[in-house]
C-alpha cells in the first residue's frame, strides 16, 4: 500500500441507531485498494454494525459512506455487489439446500463481476472445496460453510471485501491457510476489512487497525502501537490497567 | 442432451398427450378436467412455495378472480372465450400486484394474510351491491361459451404452459436464483441478486397460473357461485398435492396430484362414508414421516430427483 493512494472507501461521522441505542455513533475511517484494515474493539462497539451498514444490511442513520467518490449509504445490498462490495458473514450463511456448487454459480450468475470472475472449478480447487462440490452446503462443517461464504464473496469480483469474523473457529494449520489467502487477495488490489477477536492473526495480517469503542474509533494505526495506548488498554482490559 | 430437454420429452410432453387421448378412452369428462386443474395448481403452489417459500394459502383467491375476470368479458363485453381466459390470467396478475406489499412477511403471516386477501376478494366479488358487474351472491350462468371440449382442451394448454415454466425454473439460473432467495435472502443478495423482484416475479407467475385456471374453469363449468370457485378447498388440495410429492421438482406436485386426487375420488367413489377419515389420516401420515415430500424417499439417497 502507498501511503499516498486514494481511498476506496470512506467512512465519515456514520450513525446507527436501534431505537436509542447508538450503534455507531460517528465512526470515521478509510480503506485503500490493497491494503488489510483490521477493525477490533470490544463486543458491542459496533464492528459488525459497521460491516452490516457499508455492505447494505442496514441504511445509515446519519454521516456519509463514500466509494469511488460515490455515496453509498443505504443503497441496496444487491446493487452494492454489483459495484464490487462484498462480505462474509459472522455465522455463515450459505444456501443450505442448494450443492456447493450451485451456492457459487447463483453468485457467478448474478454478480456481475466487472472484471471474468474465475471458474467455479477454479475456486473449488484453491479453496478446497473441490470433494464436496456437489454435497449440499447443509452437509459442511463450519468451517467448510465459512469458506463457502469467502468463495461466493469472491465469485463477484469484489473490490472491497468485509470479512466478519472468519477466522473465528478455525485450527491453526486452516489460520496459516486463510491468511495467507487473505494477504494474497489483497495483494491483487482489494482492499479487505477484517474484524476479528483473534489479536495474533488481526497482527499478522493487517496493515494498519480501527480500534472501536461504543460505536466510534478510538484509534487509528498499527496494532503494535494500539497495545501501549492508554485508552485502548481501558476499554480491553477496564480502567485498572491503564495507568 | 441438456436436462432440460429432457425434462420437457420425457415428462411434459408424455403428461400432456396422456391427458389430450384421454377423454377418448375414460368416459368421466369432468374427473379428467378436475385432474388437469389440480396439476395446473399444484404447479402454481410449487412455483411460489416451492422455489420462493411463500406459502399461499389464499391462492384460491387468484383462481376465483380469474373465474370471474372470464365471466364479466364474457358476460359484459361478450368476449371469445379464448380471450377471457387470457383477460383472466391478467386479472390473477393484477391481483397478485394489488397484494405484492403481503410479500414483506414471511412464514406463518405470509400464509394468514393471504388466506385474509382471498377472503376479502370473494366477499368482494359476492357483494349484492355489485349485482350488475358480478352478479353478486347469485352466480354466473355463461351458455354463450359452454363448450366442454374446448375448455378441456384450453386447459391442457395452460397445463402445458405452466409445466414448461416450471422445468425453466428447475433448470435456469432464474430458478437457482430464486432457490437462493428461498434459502437465505440476505446472502442471496449477497450474491447479487435482486431478492424483491425475483419473489415479485415468482409470485406473478403464480398467479397468472391460477388465474389462467380460474378462466378455463370457468369456461368448462360455465354456471358457478363465488362460493364454488374461491372455495378453500382450491388452495388446501393444490397445497397438500404439491407437499405430498414434493416441492422445487417437477415431478413431485405431478406424482402428489395423480395419487392423491386419484385415491380421493377412488375413496369418494367406493367407501364415501371413510373418505374423510382415510384422506385425513393419509395427510397426517404425510406430515409427520414424509415432510419433504415422497420424491424425498429419492433424495434421501441421495437420487436426483428432477
Amino acid at each position: 500500500m502507498s501511503p499516498d493512494s486514494k481511498p476506496i472507501l470512506n467512512v465519515s461521522k456514520v450513525v446507527k441507531r436501534f431505537g436509542g441505542f447508538y450503534a455507531l455513533d460517528g465512526l470515521s475511517f478509510h480503506v485503500v485498494s490493497g491494503e488489510i484494515l483490521g477493525l477490533v474493539g470490544p463486543n458491542g462497539s459496533g464492528k459488525t454494525t459497521a460491516i452490516n451498514v457499508i455492505s447494505g444490511l442496514y441504511a445509515p442513520d446519519g454521516g456519509e459512506i463514500v466509494m469511488d467518490g460515490v455515496s453509498i449509504g443505504g443503497m441496496a445490498s444487491h446493487k452494492l455487489v454489483h459495484r464490487g462490495v462484498n462480505r462474509t458473514f459472522q455465522v455463515p450463511k450459505p444456501f443450505m439446500s442448494l450443492t456447493v456448487r450451485q451456492n457459487i454459480e447463483v453468485a457467478l450468475a448474478y454478480g456481475r463481476a466487472a472484471v471474468t470472475p474465475p471458474t467455479t472449478e477454479a475456486l473449488l480447487d484453491e479453496y478446497r472445496l473441490a470433494e464436496v462440490a456437489d454435497r449440499p452446503a447443509a452437509d459442511l462443517n463450519n468451517v467448510q460453510q465459512k469458506i463457502l461464504d469467502l468463495v461466493r464473496a469472491l465469485a463477484t469480483r469484489p473490490r472491497l471485501l468485509l470479512l466478519d469474523e472468519l477466522a473465528a473457529g478455525l485450527n491453526p494449520t486452516e489460520l496459516d491457510w486463510i491468511a495467507e489467502r487473505i494477504k494474497a487477495l489483497a495483494q491483487t488490489g482489494i482492499a479487505i476489512i477484517v474484524v476479528e477477536h483473534l489479536m495474533g492473526f488481526i497482527e499478522h495480517i493487517t496493515d494498519r487497525v480501527i480500534v472501536m469503542n461504543a460505536g466510534k474509533e478510538i484509534f487509528e494505526g498499527k496494532l503494535a502501537v494500539a497495545v501501549q495506548v492508554p485508552q485502548v488498554i481501558e476499554v480491553f482490559l477496564g480502567g485498572e490497567h491503564a495507568a | 442432451m441438456p436436462s432440460s430437454l429432457k425434462h420437457l420429452l420425457f415428462m411434459v410432453v408424455p403428461l400432456v398427450v396422456i391427458f389430450a387421448v384421454l377423454p377418448g378412452v375414460y368416459q368421466n369428462h369432468l374427473l379428467l378436467f378436475n385432474f388437469v386443474i389440480f396439476l395446473i395448481l399444484a404447479q402454481g403452489v410449487n412455483i411460489i412455495y416451492g422455489f420462493t417459500g411463500y406459502l399461499p394459502f389464499g391462492y384460491v383467491g387468484f383462481f376465483g378472480a380469474g373465474a370471474y375476470g372470464f365471466a364479466i368479458m364474457v358476460m359484459q363485453y361478450q368476449t371469445p372465450a379464448v380471450l377471457a381466459v387470457i383477460v383472466a390470467g391478467l386479472v390473477g396478475v393484477a391481483l397478485g400486484l394489488l397484494l405484492t406489499p403481503l410479500l414483506r412477511l414471511s412464514g406463518a403471516y405470509f400464509a394468514i394474510a393471504n388466506l385474509a386477501a382471498s377472503l376479502a376478494v370473494l366477499h368482494f366479488v359476492a357483494n349484492p351491491a355489485l349485482e350488475s358487474v358480478t352478479r353478486g351472491p347469485y352466480g354466473v350462468a355463461l351458455s354463450g361459451t359452454f363448450d366442454p371440449n374446448m375448455a378441456y382442451a384450453a386447459a391442457v394448454v395452460v397445463m402445458a404452459l405452466t409445466l414448461v415454466f416450471v422445468v425453466f425454473l428447475k433448470n435456469s439460473r432464474f430458478g437457482l436464483a430464486l432457490q437462493a432467495v428461498r434459502e437465505d435472502s440476505v446472502s442471496a443478495s449477497m450474491a447479487g441478486v435482486d431478492v424483491v423482484r425475483m419473489r415479485v416475479i415468482a409470485w406473478l407467475a403464480s398467479a397468472l397460473v391460477a388465474g389462467l385456471a380460474g378462466g378455463v374453469y370457468a369456461w368448462y363449468v360455465s354456471v358457478f357461485y363465488p362460493d364454488n370457485v374461491f372455495s378453500g378447498d382450491f388452495s388446501i388440495f393444490a397445497i397438500v398435492f404439491a407437499l405430498f410429492g414434493g416441492v422445487a421438482t417437477i415431478t413431485g406436485p405431478i406424482i402428489g396430484v395423480i395419487m392423491l386426487y386419484g385415491i380421493y375420488n377412488l375413496i369418494g367413489f367406493t367407501a364415501p362414508q371413510y373418505f374423510q377419515l382415510i384422506y385425513g389420516l393419509l395427510i397426517m401420515g404425510l406430515v409427520l414421516f414424509l415432510p419433504a415430500g415422497l420424491v424425498s424417499l429419492a433424495t434421501r439417497r441421495g437420487w436426483h430427483v428432477p
